[in-house]
């Protein structure tokens, strides 16, 4: 682990009881949800993580408690550090605080969570689906929402699948 | 241009009124300016300088549907997409041609998933179908050709 | 036609939050602009409020280009997903490869032979050449200088001449894979790239003759989509984006990957914050670009492209006919592919228009449990409305060059 990063994992430990792991060079922070608004805080104001990079979610279905992992990725621009924190996220009707008030690029991604994983965000201003149309229904990226795959037409199941395609006409 | 010397001093031409009309739309195919991904790019290239699609009438590429005659589906088509290409589609005016560039329009490419439409052809009417991923700009200069073939076979239809 | 696809009605309810009150009472306009349209470089969709000529508001709406290549790579092995990453970024397809090769190395802690990774870095810089070349033909083209896009789109055909030399392919190269390389580069890689290192310092003075002191064109761009240092990185910018603002944020320096450090090359930075300062920045990384493939060029050292584990890397061909074991680690690579540790990183290269990350999580298999692509384009397009407040609505159109979005990126 950087020596820089020492410190600031020991005061999340201490502080927010969080579980830290590293894994190829990357450190990464276990945290429950209630504590993420203020280790997030802490993280900006104190230890300089200005930039979020990005926020995802892992979907560890069938398990349900919990199911998701959400990824946060911050760094450090002065210090040249990278963190991450995870939060777990149990299945049945999952919430996540925002951060949208710490940092504002969280806007987006937090509506990504909603649209791709279904993950409700508490306070966010503006939970609309991002990527899918507004009518979609499901939240793709799940491990139980299916690919969507198609049988792709060869000349022997042609007319098969050609029967249940639609056409555009003019 | 060499027309003068073939008509000598008659100052008339013969042809049929398919030939003549068929000419006229072949050499002067607006497409319409429709990038959607990856085969966009190549469209472009095939419109600029080194490819220069113009040497077919081709110049002048148009972002408003009601002034194009042909549309180049260049890429993948999404779902939250396809009612929109629909849309505009609706809104060129007869005579129209499609043609799908490259494999995610023709078929849906590697993408065989929930977000994109498998073939452009489920939603408008497909003239030509150009393959590659991306399909080179030659390919594209091909499929062209081979649409102007096939609109010089056009038949005029008698009004419905 | 009787159609399942129809576009979902919007009411001024749901978006009633997004625009001022003003809008609602009448007082202003509200104006769709795109997805399709000429100047959003793809299917970017706006909703902007006018006030007359001026943007009140402007609100993107993504998702028009979206692909569904995080959960379609999930139901691939490890070699077939690459695949799909070419197709994110299109203009930076080698750069796509690379981040997910250091991820999945990153994974099983493979190692890469010297020559592989020069070359890597050669392709990787010469697409970003390819890459500012398409913003500089698009962005200027937007601004109504025609003839930069004929000169930048001649130019970019030399760059394509070599990724097709190496890989077969003129823009889906999927030439750099985990472990290495596809197979070494030909003979007449070394001239093909020194043509280019002798022709380009010419062929960008000549941009910049066209546009750096055009008096038309610094009316177009300059204190035009202004944003702060402070505000890009809160609105999560990278590239270009943000080194235009000021801060000299840029991960071959910071933290530099695949021997990035063995290079002298510049960050270049503009203190400005504008359209322009942009445009400068990125004219001066095409040369720092340049600089860089000539010093790696140089010392281009000999020896394997790909690493010698054959459980990641498929034996040659040569080998298959007189040894089993090839034969069978050949077998195993192209039916099931390779398993992954379990475990989770996160790997990021700096791609033309950012820092382009890739979070893999894996479960063992030999397939990613989860692959999410932390793409530039997305949180510098986020950043966007910040920079159009209170500007006229010609210059939207300039400020959608400015920031090289790509919508493949965007949307993933």
């Amino acid at each position: 682990m950087d020596k820089q990063l020492q410190p600031i994992v020991k005061k999340l430990k201490k502080e927010f009881g969080a579980e830290v792991t590293e894994f190829r060079g990357d450190v990464q922070v276990l945290l429950a949800s209630e504590k993420l608004i203020a280790a997030s805080l802490k993280l900006r104001d104190e230890f300089d993580f200005a930039l979020l990079s990005t926020i995802t979610a892992v979907d560890y279905w069938p398990e349900e408690s919990p199911r998701f992992h959400i990824v946060y990725v911050f760094n450090s621009l002065s210090k040249n550090l990278q963190l991450m924190l995870r939060v777990p996220v149990a299945g049945e009707n999952p919430t996540i605080p925002t951060l949208t008030k710490v940092y504002k690029n969280a806007n987006w991604r937090e509506r990504e969570l909603w649209d791709m994983f279904g993950i409700k965000v508490d306070g966010h201003p503006d939970l609309r689906r991002l990527l899918m149309p507004d009518d979609w229904n499901g939240h793709p990226l799940r491990k139980d929402y299916p690919l969507g795959y198609e049988e792709p037409q060869f000349t022997f199941n042609y007319e098969e699948i050609d029967l249940s395609k639609p056409h555009g006409e003019v | 241009m060499g027309v003068e010397q073939k008509l000598g001093e008659m100052g008339a031409v013969t042809t049929t009124l398919e030939q003549a009309m068929n000419w006229g739309r072949t050499r002067a195919m607006w497409p319409m300016l429709f990038g959607l991904a990856c085969c966009a790019i190549e469209m472009m290239a095939a419109q600029s300088a080194h490819y220069d699609m113009s040497r077919f009438g081709m110049e002048l590429m148009r972002p408003s549907p009601r002034q194009a005659d042909l549309m180049i589906v260049a890429g993948r088509v999404s779902r939250k997409m396809a009612p929109v290409l629909r849309h505009l589609f609706d809104q060129m005016a007869e005579p129209k041609w499609v043609i799908a560039m490259g494999d995610c329009a023709s078929c849906g490419g590697v993408f065989n998933n929930y977000a994109v439409v498998q073939g452009v052809d489920e939603i408008v009417p497909v003239d030509i179908y150009v393959s590659g991923c991306p399909p080179r700009p030659e390919a594209l200069i091909g499929g062209v050709m081979a649409l102007y073939e096939k609109v010089e076979a056009e038949k005029i239809k008698a009004a419905a | 036609m009787t159609t399942p696809y129809t576009i979902p009605e919007v009411t001024l309810d749901e978006i009633k939050h997004l625009v001022s009150q003003r809008a609602i009472d009448g007082e202003t306009v509200l104006l769709n602009m795109g997805p399709q349209h000429p100047s959003t470089h793809g299917v970017l969709r706006l909703l902007l409020e006018l006030d007359g000529e001026t943007v009140v508001t402007c609100v993107p709406d993504i998702g028009y280009l979206h692909t569904g290549i995080e959960k379609n790579m999930e139901s691939k092995t490890y070699i077939k997903a690459e695949v799909m990453t070419d197709r994110l970024d299109y203009l930076n397809t080698v750069g796509n490869n690379f981040a997910y090769c250091l991820a999945v190395e990153k994974m099983i802690e493979l190692d890469v032979p010297p020559r592989a990774q020069a070359i890597r870095v050669i392709l990787a810089e010469l697409q970003r050449i390819a890459s500012h070349l398409i913003w500089l033909a698009t962005s200027a083209l937007d601004v109504a200088a025609m003839s930069v896009f004929l000169y930048a789109f001649r130019e970019r055909e030399i760059i394509l001449d070599v990724l097709e030399l190496v890989s077969g392919q003129r823009m889906m190269t999927t030439y750099i894979r985990p472990g290495g390389l596809w197979r070494d580069v030909p003979v007449e890689f070394d001239a093909a790239v020194r043509n280019i290192l002798d022709t380009f310092p010419k062929r960008i003075d000549e941009y910049e003759d066209l546009l750096t002191k055009n008096p038309l064109f610094l009316d177009r761009t300059m204190g035009i989509g202004k944003i702060s240092a402070e505000e890009a990185i809160q609105w999560g910018a990278t590239g270009s984006t943000l080194r235009g603002s000021g801060p000299d944020w840029d991960l071959r320096k910071k933290r530099p990957y695949s021997g990035y450090e063995q290079y002298d090359f510049e960050v270049p930075t503009a203190t400005e914050g504008d359209v322009y300062a942009r445009y400068l920045v990125r004219i001066r990384e095409m040369r720092e670009a340049l600089k860089i493939i000539e010093q790696a060029l140089n010392k281009l050292p000999l020896g394997p492209v790909s690493t010698n584990d054959h459980k990641y890397v498929p034996p040659p061909r040569s080998e298959l006919g007189v040894s089993m074991e090839s034969l069978i680690h050949h077998f195993k690579l192209w039916t099931e592919g390779f398993n992954v540790p379990k475990g989770s990183v996160y790997a990021a290269v700096e791609s033309p228009r950012g820092e382009l990350g890739v979070f893999l999580e894996s479960d063992g298999g030999p397939k990613p449990f989860r692959i999410h692509w932390r793409t530039p384009s997305y949180n510098n397009l986020e950043a966007m409305p910040v920079m159009t407040e209170g500007l006229l609505i010609a210059d939207l159109v300039a400020i959608i060059g400015s920031i090289d979005i790509v919508l493949g990126d965007v949307d993933r």
